[in-house]
C-alpha cells in the first residue's frame, strides 16, 4: 500500500511584501524520517517549517498532513509541535507545568498529566528539575524541556527550528546524539531546520538544501556531500574546490563547472598532476588543511589527514603535484 | 607601503586637563562619585517628599483656634477620630474608593486589547504612530480635558446626540461622568506599562501555546494575563492612586458629589481647617499603603 507522505507540501508560496521567502515549493517529507532543511539565513527553510507549524499561512499552494488538507488550519488544530529556537518556555510556570501544559489544554485530569509529563521530564533525564522554573536552568536543560513538552501530547512530527543553535559545541554535539536516539525511540518525523551543514549531515536521513526560497538539492547525505548538484550546494555544504566552466576546460579538460573536494586530492613532491607552491598550512588537529597555488593559475584547498608518519615539517614555499581520481570530480549544473 | 607609516606620526596621547584630572581622581574613588551622583536626588526626596509627608502627619495631630481660626500645636486625637468615626467620612472615603477601583478596571479593560494590538499585531510604524497618539493627550492641560468631558456629557452634547437615535440620552453630570472622565484622563498611564510588559513577551511564547493546543483564550488567560500581571499592577497603581486624590473633575462633572479631594480643599478654604484637612488627607494616603504593600508580593514593584 501506498502510504501518505508526513508531509506534503505542493507548490507552497509565501510572499512578505515583495520579498517571495518561499517560492512554488513541491516537497514530500516521508513518515518516521529524520529530515533536515538546510541553508542560509533567509534562504526560506525557517518560513517553511513556520507554514507547516501554521504560524503563517501560505499566499498560494497547500499543506498536506498525512494526507489531510491542513492548509487554512489554526496552529492549535494541527497534529505537529514545535521545538523553538529560544525554546518558548513558559517562564511563570514551573518545569512541570511547563511539559503538562499541552496536556492540560486537552483536558487531561491533574494526576495523570503530572504523571505524564514526570515520565517525558525522565525521558531527558530532568526528573528532579520538575519544580524548577525555566529561568533556574541552563541553556542545555531548557533545550531538553522543550523536547519534552512538544513530545509528550505525542505528535505525528516534530519540527525543529535551529534547537541546538544557541548552545556550545560539545553540548551541541552531546544533543545531536540525544536527538536522533530520541526520533529512533518515538519513531515520527523529525523536520529540523539548521544552518549547520556538519548537523544536518550527523543527523539526517534526507536533506533539502535551500536556497532563495527554493530547494536547490534533495537527498541523502551523502548523496548531497558527493554529488552537489550546484555550485551553491558544493560550496555551502562543506568546501569544495570549485572550477568554473574556462577554468574546468583549462585544468580539468572538461566541459562545463566542476567541483573537486579537498580530501579527494593527494599532494606528492614529484610524479604527474598539476604542479604548485604550498602557500598555507593551517594544522587543525585531526587533519591538516594545505592551500595550493597551481602554477595554472588557481588555489587549490587541500585536506590531509594527520595519520601516523604524516609530514609534520613546515612546507610552505615547498613545490608540490597535486593529483585526484577523476572519478570525483563532480560535475555541476549551474 | 612602509615608507608612508614611517613618515605619520603616532598618535597622540589626550591632553591632560584639568577636567581630565578630576575623571582621573574620581575613577579611582567610587565612593566620592557615588556620593556626587546621589546627593542631589536625597536632598530632594529628603526635603521635599519626606519632610512635606511628616508635616501632614504632625498637622493632622494639631487642632485650630476656634475663635481666631490659627493652628494651634497643641496635640490631640480628635480631628483623627472625628475621621474615622464620622459617617459622612465613611460614606465619602467609600465613594473615593468605588470611584477608583471602577476607573482602574475600565482603563484596564480597555487598555488591555489596545496595549496588545500596538505590541503584537500593529507595524513597527503604526505601533510608532499608536505611541505618540496615546501619549498625545498628555500634552493637553487637564482642565482643557475635564471641560471638554463637561461639554462632550452636557445636556444636548455629544453623548445625548449620539445616543438619541436609540432613544437613549447620555448620563449627564454626576459619578458616572466622573468615572468615565478620570478613566479617559489616566488611560494613558495604564496603557504604557501594559504596552511595555506585552513587548517583552516574546511572540514564540504565544505561538508555542497555540503549538501545544491552546485557542486565543486560553492562550490569554493562562500565558499572556499571569506573564502581564506585574505590568498591569504598575498601570493599576496610576489610575487608583491619581483617582483617589482627584477633586477637580469632581467639581467640574460630578454635579454635587463630593470625593475625599473635596473635603481637604473645602477643610483648608471654607472651613479653614488645615489640621482636619490634614487627617482627611491621611485616608487615600492609609488606603494607598495597604494597596502598595498587597501588591508588593506579586513583584510588580519591581516593574515601575
Amino acid at each position: 500500500m501506498d502510504e501518505a507522505p508526513a508531509i506534503r507540501l505542493r507548490s507552497l508560496t509565501k510572499s512578505f511584501g515583495t520579498v517571495t521567502a518561499v517560492d512554488a515549493l513541491d516537497l514530500d517529507i516521508r513518515q518516521g524520517e529524520f529530515f533536515s532543511m538546510l541553508g542560509p539565513s533567509g534562504s526560506g527553510k525557517t518560513t517553511v517549517l513556520r507554514l507547516i507549524a501554521g504560524f503563517e499561512q501560505p499566499t498560494s499552494g497547500t499543506i498536506e498532513l498525512f494526507g489531510e488538507d491542513v492548509t487554512s488550519r489554526a496552529p492549535f488544530d494541527r497534529d505537529v509541535n514545535t521545538v523553538f529556537q529560544d525554546y518558548a518556555l513558559f517562564p511563570h510556570m514551573n518545569v512541570l507545568d511547563n511539559v503538562a501544559y499541552g496536556l492540560r489544554v486537552r483536558g487531561m485530569g491533574r494526576a495523570e498529566r503530572r504523571e505524564r509529563a514526570r515520565e517525558a521530564l525522565a525521558s531527558v533525564r530532568l526528573e528532579e528539575f520538575a519544580e524548577r522554573k525555566p529561568t533556574q536552568l541552563s541553556g542545555g536543560q531548557r533545550q531538553r524541556v522543550a523536547l519534552a513538552r512538544a513530545t509528550v501530547v505525542e505528535p505525528k512530527a516534530l519540527l525543529l527550528d535551529e534547537p541546538l543553535g544557541a548552545l556550545d559545541l560539545k553540548l551541541r554535539q552531546g544533543m545531536q546524539v540525544e536527538l536522533k536516539e530520541m526520533q529512533r525511540a518515538l519513531g515520527i518525523t523529525f523536520i529540523f531546520v539548521t544552518h549547520d551543514q556538519e548537523e544536518a549531515l550527523t543527523l539526517s536521513d534526507r536533506i533539502a538544501v535551500f536556497n532563495e526560497g527554493r530547494i536547490e538539492q534533495l537527498g541523502t547525505p551523502q548523496e548531497i556531500y558527493e554529488h552537489p548538484v550546484s555550485p551553491f550546494v558544493a560550496d555551502f555544504v562543506g568546501t569544495s574546490n570549485l572550477f568554473d566552466a574556462d577554468e574546468a576546460k583549462r585544468m580539468l579538460k572538461a566541459d562545463g563547472p566542476r567541483s573537486l573536494r579537498p580530501e579527494k586530492i593527494t599532494l606528492a613532491d614529484a610524479g604527474k598532476g598539476l604542479p604548485g607552491t604550498v602557500s598555507e598550512v593551517i594544522y587543525l588537529g585531526t587533519s591538516t588543511r594545505i592551500l595550493v597555488d597551481l602554477d595554472a593559475g588557481y588555489r587549490l584547498n587541500v585536506l590531509e589527514q594527520n595519520v601516523a608518519g604524516a609530514a609534520t615539517h613546515d612546507r610552505r614555499g615547498s613545490k608540490v603535484v597535486a593529483s585526484w581520481s577523476p572519478a570525483d570530480v563532480v560535475e555541476l549544473h549551474p | 607601503m612602509s615608507t608612508v607609516k614611517a613618515v605619520r606620526t603616532a598618535v597622540p596621547h589626550p591632553r591632560g586637563t584639568a577636567a581630565r584630572r578630576l575623571s582621573v581622581a574620581l575613577s579611582a574613588r567610587p565612593r566620592t562619585r557615588l556620593g556626587l551622583l546621589l546627593s542631589a536626588p536625597l536632598l530632594w526626596l529628603g526635603l521635599v517628599y519626606i519632610a512635606a509627608l511628616a508635616a501632614l502627619l504632625i498637622t493632622a495631630f494639631w487642632t485650630t483656634d476656634t475663635f481666631t481660626g490659627q493652628v494651634r500645636t497643641e496635640w490631640t486625637l480628635d480631628n483623627i477620630v472625628a475621621v474615622v468615626t464620622g459617617s459622612l467620612y465613611h460614606t465619602v472615603t467609600l465613594r473615593t474608593l468605588g470611584i477608583a477601583v471602577l476607573v482602574t478596571v475600565v482603563d484596564i479593560v480597555i487598555a488591555l486589547p489596545i496595549a496588545f494590538f500596538m505590541a503584537k499585531v500593529a507595524s513597527p510604524r503604526l505601533r510608532y504612530a499608536l505611541v505618540i497618539a496615546v501619549l498625545m493627550p498628555l500634552w493637553a492641560s487637564y482642565l482643557v480635558k475635564a471641560y471638554a468631558w463637561r461639554s462632550v456629557l452636557s445636556e444636548g452634547g455629544i453623548v445625548d446626540w449620539a445616543l438619541r437615535p436609540f432613544g437613549l440620552e447620555g448620563p449627564g453630570y454626576g459619578l458616572p461622568a466622573v468615572i468615565m472622565t478620570l478613566a479617559y484622563l489616566w488611560l494613558p498611564y495604564v496603557i504604557l506599562p501594559i504596552f511595555a510588559g506585552l513587548e517583552r513577551v516574546p511572540d514564540s511564547l504565544l505561538e508555542a501555546s497555540g503549538d501545544l493546543g491552546a485557542k486565543a483564550g486560553r492562550t490569554f488567560f493562562q500565558v499572556v494575563l499571569p506573564i502581564l500581571t506585574p505590568s498591569i499592577i504598575a498601570g493599576a497603581i496610576f489610575s487608583f492612586s491619581l483617582s483617589l486624590g482627584d477633586y477637580i473633575t469632581v467639581n467640574i462633572v460630578g454635579g454635587a458629589n463630593q470625593l475625599l479631594g473635596n473635603l481637604v480643599y473645602t477643610n483648608i478654604g471654607t472651613a479653614n481647617n488645615l489640621p482636619l484637612a490634614a487627617a482627611v488627607a491621611l485616608i487615600p494616603v492609609v488606603i494607598m499603603s495597604i494597596f502598595l504593600l498587597a501588591v508588593r508580593r506579586t513583584g510588580a514593584l519591581d516593574n515601575l
